[in-house]
């Protein structure tokens, strides 16, 4: 310590040291409940330790407690900024157990609403990136976006966050055609107006760049050691999307382009999510064409519950239903890992089925959990105010980081 | 294969490759529900994972579960979820461990381990050799107990509160109003293991044949193999 003094720069007779600050739990940059614990040499940043788990409500435990279906509504509360990305991950792992068939409708319906999600969440990040570096006049008009896409959240679930729209077996109700016929002509016009008008603000403005351009470059290396996922690992300049290479649901039979980095920079990721918003446009306007009509949800009576009017009408429809909504379904025995390209990267779920109605253990791979412990070496030597930049371009949300 | 979940394709070859890599490591190897899964023993975890990433292509660590099998010795297994970017392809790497002896740390390998490592020690109490960090991270500060063991109590044994007397907040002993209640809603004639009320004196007599008599035994089977269901009310 001693030795610092002496090499520490001094003013006059005082000696200036190592200091350390807190940065949140309450702040209104740390994106929810982070605590870094941060060394600084004046202005610069020596070290850093992120403190998460203060939003720890024990999901993983709870779900050991609850059937399969009781169990989904605790992913909308993950990554409350795309919840039904996070049931997404959930829904594909007990179809996967059960080797459960989905109707082509559902499988069309669930990709739609991914992407309405991602740009969803993405909107958030980059509204939320911006404000963080200073603007004012483009979080605003992002967040007509969010809210329009909640509108259709609820129009299509009743929720417009927490919407439990996803079931293992396809999804809960069918969307009325006015939603779909809106929903495109929300694409065709106001959507790009809002998004390209923001975006005309940020991309090319001296100010956002001077703050962004060469923060925290990450390498192609580094990227693949961090286990890196989604919007860091392509902006790092790896073309590595699940949505192409490992596809689910109908993603395969989706034309759309994958943006990667080319510096690995805080600018590049913030514009690769710029891209991914105009990709997900793409997606959702070839789903709502191609789009069939049909049964929404598994004809499976031991796993999707019969339609009311059925249960008027029908007693083995009304045992059924009774026994999906106290016994729940059973899942054979046996592990998957099961993981999806939620808007913020590799979102996964380790499902462990001992045979009975309740998961045995479920294991939440959050997105944030690698990104987040990245930060220590992605700030060392830049200033404190950079770090704001860097946790914006992260896209952390707590509720999915401490499950 | 009716699914949608993630298409993972595995190449002819891939499960002999990775048992002449890993060698007399390995202990098995299986292809269940798509995905292969190896298992290996936990001292030679660091060799083998160097050896699947460098001669397998597995460059990313994606995930370490930890899982409780209370009735398994040892105790817990270590799941290390493994992804080929070049590959496209996914594994899962087990062990088993119990409490008292360490898991090898793969932080030397994929820096990403350490916070991965810090969950499994926090949720289950596994150590792990060779991480220097090996702090708890999801609890609260001060925090004791494994919480994801299946021997603790849903509701835990602490809560807190602010207590406007002492200007500060208090951890007091959890206090429910009601006992806590995990109903089974298992049907009884489909395998559950235990002993419905009434039935007490029926021993081990035969129960009358119905239908789903291939069933429950085919369940009973299983059954003995994983831990005894708690029923009814919280002890």
């Amino acid at each position: 310590m001693s030795m610092q003094q002496d090499l520490a720069p001094t003013t006059g007779d005082e000696v200036i040291q190592n200091y350390t600050i807190n940065f949140g739990p309450q702040h209104p940059a740390a994106h929810g409940v982070l605590r870094l614990v941060m060394e600084l040499d004046g202005e610069i940043v020596e070290r850093l330790d992120p403190h998460i788990g203060l939003l720890h409500r024990g999901t993983e435990k709870l779900i050991e407690y609850k059937t399969y279906l009781q169990a989904l509504p605790y992913f909308d509360r993950l990554d409350y900024a795309s919840p039904m990305a996070m049931e997404h991950s959930y829904v594909l792992a007990v179809e996967k157990l059960l080797d459960l068939e989905v109707p082509i409708r559902a499988q069309y319906l669930r990709v739609l609403f991914a992407e309405l999600t991602r740009i969803k969440n993405h909107t958030l990040n980059i509204a939320h990136h911006i404000i963080d570096v200073g603007a004012m006049t483009p979080p605003l008009w992002l967040y007509e976006i969010r809210e329009d896409c909640m509108a259709f959240y609820e129009r299509a679930s009743g929720a417009r966050m927490h919407a439990a729209w996803f079931r293992p077996g396809g999804v809960h109700q069918d969307v009325p055609l006015k939603l779909l016929t809106d929903m495109a002509e929300w694409l065709d016009d106001r959507m790009p107006r809002l998004f390209e008008d923001a975006m005309s603000l940020v991309v090319d403005n001296r100010i956002f760049k001077q703050r962004n351009v060469d923060i925290a470059i990450v390498s192609k290396e580094d990227a693949i050691k961090w286990g890196f996922s989604g919007p860091m690992i392509r902006g790092a300049g790896i073309p590595w999307d699940i949505r192409k290479s490992q596809p689910y649901d109908v993603y395969a039979k989706m034309d759309f382009d994958i943006p990667v980095g080319t510096r690995g920079d805080c600018y590049d990721r913030f514009m690769v999510r710029v891209e991914e918003v105009r990709q997900s446009v793409r997606i959702m306007k070839q789903c709502l064409q191609q789009m069939p009509e049909g049964p929404v949800c598994s004809e499976d009576r031991k796993v999707s519950p019969p339609k009311r009017a059925e249960m008027k009408q029908s007693m083995e429809a009304l045992i059924h239903h009774f026994k999906l909504y106290t016994e729940g379904f059973k899942v054979p025995a046996g592990s998957v890992y099961v993981a999806t390209e939620s808007p913020k990267g590799e979102f996964g779920v380790y499902l462990v089925s001992d045979g009975t109605n309740k998961p045995y253990r479920c294991k939440i791979r959050p997105t944030a959990f690698s990104h987040l412990q990245a930060m220590d070496f992605m700030s060392r030597g830049h200033m404190l105010a950079d770090t704001t930049a860097i946790l914006g371009a992260l896209d952390i949300v707590f509720g999915e980081c401490d499950r | 294969m009716s699914h949608s979940a993630p298409l993972i394709h595995t190449p002819d070859g891939t499960i002999a490759a990775i048992t002449k890599a890993l060698g007399a490591n390995l202990v098995s190897i299986e292809e269940a529900n798509g995905e292969v899964a190896v298992h290996i023993h936990r001292d030679s975890l660091v060799e083998c994972m160097i050896q699947l990433r460098d001669e397998c292509a597995y460059q990313q660590l994606m995930e370490i579960a930890g899982v409780d099998w209370p009735d398994r010795d040892p105790r817990f297994e270590v799941v290390y979820c493994l992804l080929s970017l070049t590959e496209n392809h996914r594994i899962r790497v087990h062990l088993a461990t119990n409490e008292d002896h360490a898991v090898p740390s793969v932080t030397g390998i994929w820096p990403v381990a350490g916070w991965l490592e810090r969950e499994v020690f926090d949720m289950y109490g596994v150590l792990f050799s060779g991480n220097s960090d090996l702090r708890r991270i999801l609890t609260d500060y001060g925090f004791s107990g494994h919480p994801q063991r299946k021997d603790f109590p849903l509701s835990g044994y602490v809560e807190l509160r602010y207590s406007e007397e002492e200007k500060r907040v208090k951890y007091e002993p959890v206090q429910l109003a009601q006992d806590f209640r995990n109903f089974d809603f298992l049907s009884p004639w489909e395998g559950a293991d235990y002993v419905l009320p009434g039935d007490e004196k029926t021993g081990e007599a035969p129960a009358a044949p119905t239908g789903a008599d291939k069933i429950a035994s085919k369940e009973a089977v299983k059954r003995t193999a994983r831990k005894p269901k708690v029923t009814g009310d919280k002890a």
